[in-house]
């Protein structure tokens, strides 16, 4: 494995940071601290995390509805994420999109995003940007097995197979588009699979194993930036909790929530990182501190910041508006 | 007997409406083994098997482009779009293909596309939308928008029966908020028909949806005032009933046109022109509008309730008029 300590510090921590961020989201919307709905990423923080961590910071992502742990993969601020989820007025987006919707542009975030395939097309365009200016930048477009099943996914994948475009399609296949078991809604196994209709490279990894997911995001993110091209890599993973917060999950059959409960990519993390002797079970629960710590500070700044002025309903519809 | 809910009416008008014909089935995601992201179709899927309840893949496109083939060829679909929102997914299925089939071929697409829209529950801009008026712009297709559980039941049923293509708008923030005793025996309301919720004297407010019970409830407070208003709940956008709504506003001279929906391109133009051309001469006001501003509709519960329309906007705007 070619990652030096800091690289495996700075994973465990994104991993760690997703982890507390959703289990805290998760308490305050049970206590209906949180208007609108949320859906958790907890079980799948091996993907963002690997993924994130093959990219560069001028590198861009797009996200979906379960986007928490893409932004904070993605460097995203977790003070103004939490804001945002508030409907705070410090939210990243002023409080006006919330959960679904966290962006931050200037982070090469380029969204959460409410509608299921909404994020393969403009992945599309981030990467015909990269050519066009020449960037050797990628775009990691991470997307649910749900949409793996929408137009927008088949016309994006073909797009940026004949256009050759930087684009990484990240399939996170955790078993469900909401109730609808992927066994039901895909005819075939692996969507890795469909690559080869596109012509372009497919893998299937482990999304609970941070590792996997790395190697295989190294792999296609070279690929991409030697102008080689798009790759689909579907990331096998589990959702812990439900489509979103306050699901019965009655859907979920026996199978799948004892392998779920089986799997943990950050318990694999510490007892790999630590077999190795990289890393002490101290130096480790150090970092778990801060990471608990980091998310109770964004939770108090969400708490105590102002709620948006309602002036702010008229503003950025336009830039301008004679 | 028990009240029923909006939604629980839904529910119930599509269930009596599977029963009696074979031919209708509903189709869209979470519909069957989950009984539909809202319950709508609870327990569809034991009751009619999963030839008639089918759940999908995330595909709104494919959902409603396979209601149209169905309905083509003599099937009654009944597509559910999960959030209302959600059907820009199906834009081209439903603007070029359902709306014009009848035109250009001479065949009718009898299919209901249904599901719920609507502000009021912190959804944030993708699942919060009225996009009723895209289709109402659209020839062609029928719109529909209940307030009352009573004409939910019958205005489903209605559509289902319908030989055109029917856009069927349930406004989410009634599914559980709204209830009413339903009679026991069958019962239709009919598409494109107006109902006048209640009749008042001095200014007619021509509503639909949600907005139906904040105009009821400025009615309440106004008539504490001397003030009364005749609300009138369109039911149907189209096809429009330009008789009830004429006949109420030659009756009280004034009008506020209600709605929840952005401003511009709203359905309120639509009916100040048609009061304009067809009794301008027995206003004694001008003809006002309520609607939501023109922005998307925000997440944040303090933006969001000042972007919807509110029963102290209905009451502000009917003392305005009265002083004409």
């Amino acid at each position: 494995m070619n990652l030096s300590q800091d690289q495996l510090r700075s994973m465990y921590r994104t991993m760690v940071s997703i982890r507390n961020f959703e289990e805290t989201v998760k308490q305050a919307f049970a206590k209906g601290h949180i208007p609108g709905f949320v859906h958790l990423y907890v079980g799948e923080e091996a993907i963002a995390t690997g993924v994130c961590s093959a990219l560069r910071a001028s590198d861009t992502i797009t996200s979906t509805h379960r986007g928490h742990g893409h932004c904070i993969a993605k460097g995203c601020d977790m003070n103004s994420m939490m804001a945002e989820i508030y409907g705070k007025a410090t939210g990243l987006c002023k409080g006006k999109g919330g959960s679904m919707h966290i962006a931050d542009v200037g982070k090469g975030m380029l969204g959460a995003n409410g509608i299921v395939g909404g994020g393969p097309p403009l992945a599309c365009g981030a990467g015909l940007t990269s050519v066009v200016t020449g960037s050797g930048d990628v775009c990691a477009c991470f997307f649910g097995d749900g949409a793996c099943e929408q137009g927008t996914f088949h016309e994006s994948a073909n797009l940026a197979a004949i256009w050759n475009l930087p684009v990484i399609f990240v399939a996170e296949n955790n078993g469900y588009a909401q109730s609808t078991p992927a066994s039901y809604h895909c005819a075939i196994e692996n969507i890795a699979e469909r690559a080869a209709s596109y012509g372009i490279p497919g893998a299937v990894v482990d999304g609970s194993d941070v590792f996997a997911v790395h190697e295989a995001a190294v792999e296609a993110v070279k690929r991409a930036r030697a102008g080689q091209g798009p790759s689909l890599l579907e990331c096998k993973t589990y959702r812990h909790h439900g489509h979103f917060e306050g699901d019965q999950q009655t859907y979920k059959d026996d199978l799948y929530k004892s392998v779920s409960q089986g799997k943990d990519s950050i318990r694999d993390f510490r007892a790999l990182v630590t077999q190795h002797g990289w890393f002490t079970s101290e130096e480790l629960d150090a970092i778990d501190g801060e990471a608990r710590q980091a998310v109770e500070e964004a939770l108090a700044y969400a708490e105590s910041s102002p709620l948006p002025g309602v002036e702010e309903v008229t503003s950025d519809v336009y830039v301008s508006y004679p | 007997m028990s009240a029923t809910t909006y939604v629980e009416a839904v529910r119930q008008g599509l269930w009596e409406e599977m029963t009696r014909d074979e031919d209708v089935f509903v189709l869209g995601e979470d519909v069957g083994v989950y009984g539909g992201a809202f319950k709508v179709t609870a327990g569809f899927l034991d009751q009619f098997g999963e030839e008639r309840v089918l759940d999908t893949p995330l595909c709104e496109s494919a959902i409603v482009g396979a209601a149209i083939g169905a309905a083509l060829m003599g099937m009654r679909p009944v597509a559910e779009m999960q959030f209302a929102d959600f059907i820009s997914c199906a834009f081209d299925q439903i603007t070029n293909f359902a709306a014009k089939c009848r035109y250009r071929w001479g065949a009718g697409v009898p299919l209901v596309i249904r599901g719920p829209s609507g502000g009021g529950i912190h959804g944030g801009p993708f699942h919060s939308q009225n996009p009723e008026m895209y289709f109402v712009h659209t020839p062609g297709l029928k719109v529909v928008a209940p307030s009352t559980a009573y004409d939910a039941k019958g205005l489903i049923k209605s559509a289902v029966r319908d030989e055109d293509p029917v856009l069927f708008f349930e406004h989410k923030y009634l599914y559980r908020r709204v209830k009413e005793e339903l009679p026991s025996e069958e019962f239709l309301v009919p598409i494109g028909k107006a109902d006048v919720k209640r009749t008042g004297g001095d200014i007619s407010v021509v509503t639909y949806g949600a907005m139906v019970h904040n105009a009821l409830e400025a009615a309440e407070v106004l008539a504490g005032d001397g003030v009364e208003l005749e609300v009138v709940d369109l039911r149907t956008l189209v096809p429009l009933d330009k008789a009830t709504v004429l006949e109420s506003v030659k009756k009280t001279g004034k009008v506020i046109l209600l709605h929840e929906d952005t401003r511009t391109g709203g359905f309120a133009g639509e009916l100040a022109a048609v009061i304009a051309e067809e009794v301008f001469e027995y206003l004694d006001g001008p003809v006002m509008r309520i609607t939501a501003p023109d922005t998307p509709i925000p997440y944040s519960p303090p933006l969001e309730e000042f972007f919807l329309p509110k029963t102290s906007d209905v009451i502000r705007v009917a003392r305005h008029l009265a002083a004409y």
